[in-house]
């Protein structure tokens, strides 16, 4: 809210100028680096779900990111065939159940997806105070 | 135009802030204590009602109180093997660092009732009993609600209401609340977690 505030106001232009235009190019430069798999917020959601529990059930991920369960399927499977995570099947008594978990690949993905992010608020950051 | 360049930068930036609170939210969420044994509270539910059954025939309110502190004992036993059992089953440990934030959060007003109960009973004023264990149970279980699955919340505030009514209701519907909450609201809220949240 502070920085939106910050950004309306006024800046001279001609000190800003230089900061500005580097970091419009750091902001550019980013944006084709990121990781769009990953960057569709319910994909998002499994992967930073995964990242802080070591295993988790399809219900429970559907409770967690208040999804339907076609959706939580659809993008599932998304992750499960880029090799962000892995899916193990059994029964529990009668009753099917999928485990999730993260891959390495995941949480690199996931790494790399959290380092984007700081460097676009890193160069909005330097925007507003040139 | 000259704005746009502006513009840009930041809704971008704003927009990265929500995705990083995105996460942080999902993650403590994923992080919550899903161990909360359903299959467990409703056997401590079926406890409470034999208990509950057992108290209504107690001759005096010092007996009435000790049933229900006898009860305490298996029904705490109950809570315990379940978490872990169920823990295990879900994270491969019996005990973890969810496990210990929901305990953390549930021992301290468990604590004030165990020293409430002793207060109680040495000044004989067994008639307050009721209300106290049924309001502080629910405190533990909305303490605690914060580091677990949602239905904790609705069980502690269950149990504060039914606390509540038995402080402003006579002393002789101690045993009727108590039947209801540790009895009732164990075994339906139970029952739910089982079906809901795997077991």
């Amino acid at each position: 809210m502070a920085s939106q505030k910050a950004a309306a106001t006024p800046q001279p232009i001609e000190e800003s100028a230089s900061s500005l235009q580097e970091s419009t190019r750091l902001l550019q430069a980013e944006l084709p680096h990121l990781d769009r798999l990953i960057h569709e917020r319910l994909r998002l959601g499994i992967i930073s779900a995964l990242a802080s529990s070591p295993t988790l059930t399809f219900s429970r991920l559907k409770e967690i990111l208040q999804t339907t369960d076609g959706n939580l399927s659809r993008h599932a499977r998304k992750l499960e065939d880029a090799g962000y995570i892995e899916c193990s099947k059994s029964f529990d008594g009668r009753v099917p159940r999928s485990d999730f978990r993260l891959t390495a690949e995941g949480r690199e993905a996931l790494k790399s997806y959290l380092n984007h992010m700081e460097a676009l608020i890193r160069a909005a950051r330097t925007n507003v105070s040139a | 135009m000259g704005q746009s360049s502006d513009a840009q930068p930041v809704s971008l930036s704003a927009r990265a802030v929500d995705n990083l609170r995105f996460i942080r939210r999902t993650m403590e969420r994923a992080r919550a204590f899903t161990a909360v044994p359903g299959a467990g509270g409703v056997l401590m539910g079926i406890l409470a009602t034999i208990a509950a059954l057992a108290a209504r025939a107690a001759p005096t309110p010092r007996d009435w109180a000790l049933v229900w502190l006898a009860c305490s004992l298996p029904a705490s036993a109950v809570a315990l093997l379940s978490i872990a059992a169920k823990s295990r089953r879900q994270r491969g440990a019996a005990y973890d660092s969810a496990t210990a934030r929901f305990l953390a959060a549930l021992l301290p007003p468990l604590i004030a009732g165990t020293v409430l109960t002793l207060a109680l009973m040495r000044a004989q004023a067994y008639e307050w009993l009721a209300g106290v264990w049924l309001t502080l149970y629910g405190a533990a279980a909305a303490s605690a609600a914060g580091a677990a699955i949602a239905p904790v919340r609705s069980m502690g505030a269950a149990f504060i209401a039914l606390g509540a009514a038995a402080l402003f209701t006579p002393p002789t519907w101690g045993n009727l609340w108590m039947t209801l909450g540790f009895g009732g609201l164990q075994v339906g809220f139970g029952v739910y977690i089982w079906r809901r949240f795997d077991g």
